[in-house]
């Protein structure tokens, strides 16, 4: 089912938490809302939900307003961000509780409910855990059992906040691997929130980036990566290095390499990313001369930084390959040149 | 409530064997001074003269009178302070609102306002010569020097104990439960039922158990409000007053052994819902932690 989200505005106090959100979020895709806390990303799943209620706008679920439904009445699944299971039930009792609290002539019968929740519960790969309290699940097998009592009452829309922040490292990217898959197979269409850019840039179809409440951008995965819309969503897609500049004749430039600039205003800020950079022992005219003053080792890539004579020191990475090969050491000469950057108007 | 009983001892905190025995001792000594011995006092007094004389003291008909009138109280004045508990209680941990501090305070008033100055506000404002006595009388209606009266101030005195207990377990609950039973399409009343309620259910017992010894044993505010009429509007432990003022110990301290034993009872209790309700806040901290 689509959803449309139509100029939606909400203050809390002074704090603008949204200001003008215009979302269109297709039947069936995988939406993520990612940005750093406090940019109303929450907000908004909830008001989605109906969990809180906007100041103006409206949400409008497959073309109908929905903006006065009750949240019981939406018929969306919610997995909370510290999962909300109710801790003096089983997990069976967990997943049919939304069965269980239906009025009589809807609600199956007890046999019915038996077998939704076991299919459930094997859908989540957790059949075995049906008799166990929430207090004796580890973290991940909490956010399955919350997915799956969502999905029970067969919902239109399913809504995720941070559904992996509380989860650590490797159990994070298997779930999210697992939600990814388990999204494929039932093509339900789902909004999670998110503030771990590499979590919404593999598991999205479409990643909305936002920022004080509002939208930066929205588009596929590649297209945020790539294009970025907005200095914001370019900085908060990865680690950049932010070159000052004045803009001659159209071209701003970095030690020498030029690059297009905007046509507004005659500074410009160039952002490289630290992948961007060539790095080289060789002294030419159109590189940034410096020296290494950090090298750090993260696994498949080695992070160097270096101290230039103008502006805040340069971010460098290598594959390990590259690393080897060339023999970097802190304290060496270098010469760096830019091969990509993106040039806003300082 | 929560105990401790987990956390690691460390050797920084620990004084040497002697202090150890010393502060123990100490407390032993006190505790049972001031504790136990006049508890079994009570009982020696009263089974003084045999057990005839200690069963008639409790089935003289003004005992019972007294005994049925304290049940009565407590049965009126709990159920009505577990209501308006888990209402209060409900409305401030789960919600914001305006003057939701002074409603706070207004919860400990009876607290800290002596019984007898609760009492008399009652004779103030029903009294014959009250701002409404007049009216009542004109109606027929009494409650000073009757039942209703008692259990008012009863009400009042037993006030803060459910809420007390129960908005800072609701608050540290928060509502996500709640939130989560709502969308799965639960109504407010399915919520509470099924989801509120089982999660506070030893602190509430816990509260209603405090109130309730204390509706029994209350005397200073049922003191101003009763008027001391045998067989009529006196509660156990005005009876037991009346009856040491003339001078008949061993029924004074039998009706006071009922009121020891209540203690007793209440302690038992109490000590068993702190158990449950400590083993039931460590399942709680595991979830949280992990």
């Amino acid at each position: 089912m689509s959803i449309e989200v139509r100029q939606i505005n909400k203050r809390f106090g002074d704090f603008v938490a949204l200001d003008d959100i215009n979302l269109d979020i297709q039947t069936g895709e995988l939406l993520a809302l990612l940005g750093p806390s406090g940019c109303g990303k929450t907000t908004l799943l909830r008001i989605i939900a109906g969990l809180e209620t906007p100041d103006r706008g409206s949400i409008l679920f497959h073309g109908e307003d929905a903006t006065d439904t009750h949240v019981r009445e939406r018929q969306v699944g919610f997995v909370f961000q510290h999962y909300a299971l109710f801790r003096h039930m089983t997990v069976f009792e967990n997943v049919a509780f939304g069965l269980r609290v239906r009025p009589k002539h809807t609600r199956p019968t007890d046999a019915a409910i038996k077998q939704k929740v076991h299919t459930l519960l094997e859908l989540v790969q957790l059949d075995w855990l049906a008799d166990r309290y929430p207090a004796q699940l580890s973290g991940g097998q909490r956010q399955r059992i919350a997915l799956a009592r969502a999905l029970a009452v067969e919902p239109r829309v399913l809504l995720l906040d941070e559904p992996f922040g509380a989860l650590d490292t490797k159990v994070r990217k298997e779930l999210r691997r697992w939600l990814r898959r388990l999204h494929d197979e039932m093509h339900i269409t789902s909004v999670f929130v998110t503030h771990d850019q590499e979590e919404a840039l593999e598991v999205a179809d479409r990643v909305v980036v936002m920022n004080k409440g509002r939208i930066e951008q929205t588009g596929t995965p590649e297209q945020v990566y790539d294009q970025p819309a907005t200095p914001f969503v370019y900085q908060f897609l990865g680690d950049v290095n932010l070159f000052h500049s004045r803009v001659h004749e159209g071209w701003a430039e970095v030690g020498g390499t030029r690059f297009a600039a905007p046509e507004a205003g005659d500074k410009a800020v160039i952002y490289v990313r630290p992948h961007e950079i060539d790095i080289q022992r060789i002294a030419t005219d159109k590189a940034l001369a410096g020296v290494i003053t950090h090298v750090r080792l993260l696994g498949a890539t080695v992070r160097l930084e270096v101290n230039v004579a103008a502006g805040d020191p340069v971010e460098v990475e290598l594959t390990r390959e590259r690393y080897t090969e060339g023999r970097w050491s802190v304290g060496e000469a270098v010469w760096l040149s830019p091969r990509e950057a993106r040039v806003y108007a300082g | 409530m929560a105990g401790t009983q987990n956390a690691p001892r460390s050797i920084v905190t620990t004084e040497s064997p002697l202090v150890r025995w010393l502060l123990t001792a100490i407390a032993l000594l006190f505790v049972a001074l001031f504790l136990v011995i006049p508890l079994v006092s009570v009982f020696a007094e009263a089974f003084k003269q045999g057990w005839q004389l200690y069963l008639a003291a409790l089935i003289e008909p003004d005992a019972l009178a007294a005994i049925k009138l304290t049940l009565l109280t407590a049965l009126v004045a709990v159920p009505l302070n577990l209501v308006f508990g888990v209402a209060a209680a409900w409305a401030i941990a789960k919600f914001d609102f305006k003057g939701k501090s002074f409603l706070i305070t207004l919860i400990d008033l009876p607290f800290s306002v002596s019984p007898v100055v609760a009492g008399l506000i009652y004779v103030l404002l029903f009294g014959a010569q009250g701002w409404w006595g007049p009216w009542l009388a004109e109606h027929d209606i009494k409650i000073i020097f009757a039942v209703p009266g008692i259990v008012l101030a009863t009400v009042f005195v037993t006030f803060p104990f459910v809420a007390r207990e129960l908005i800072p377990l609701m608050e540290a609950q928060g509502s996500e439960e709640e939130q989560a039973a709502l969308v799965l399409g639960a109504s407010g009343w399915q919520t509470f039922w099924r989801v509120t309620l089982p999660n506070i259910k030893w602190g509430l017992l816990y509260g209603v158990i405090l109130a309730n010894a204390r509706a029994m044993g209350e005397f200073g505010a049922v003191s101003v409000v009763s008027g001391h009429i045998r067989g009529m509007t006196n509660t156990i432990p005005l009876h037991v007053e009346i009856l040491y003022n003339e001078y008949n110990f061993v029924a004074a301290f039998a009706c006071a052994s009922m009121l020891a034993l209540l203690a007793l009872v209440t302690l038992a209790a109490k000590s068993y819902v702190e158990w449950a309700a400590a083993r039931q806040a460590a399942e709680d901290r595991r979830q949280a932690v992990e």
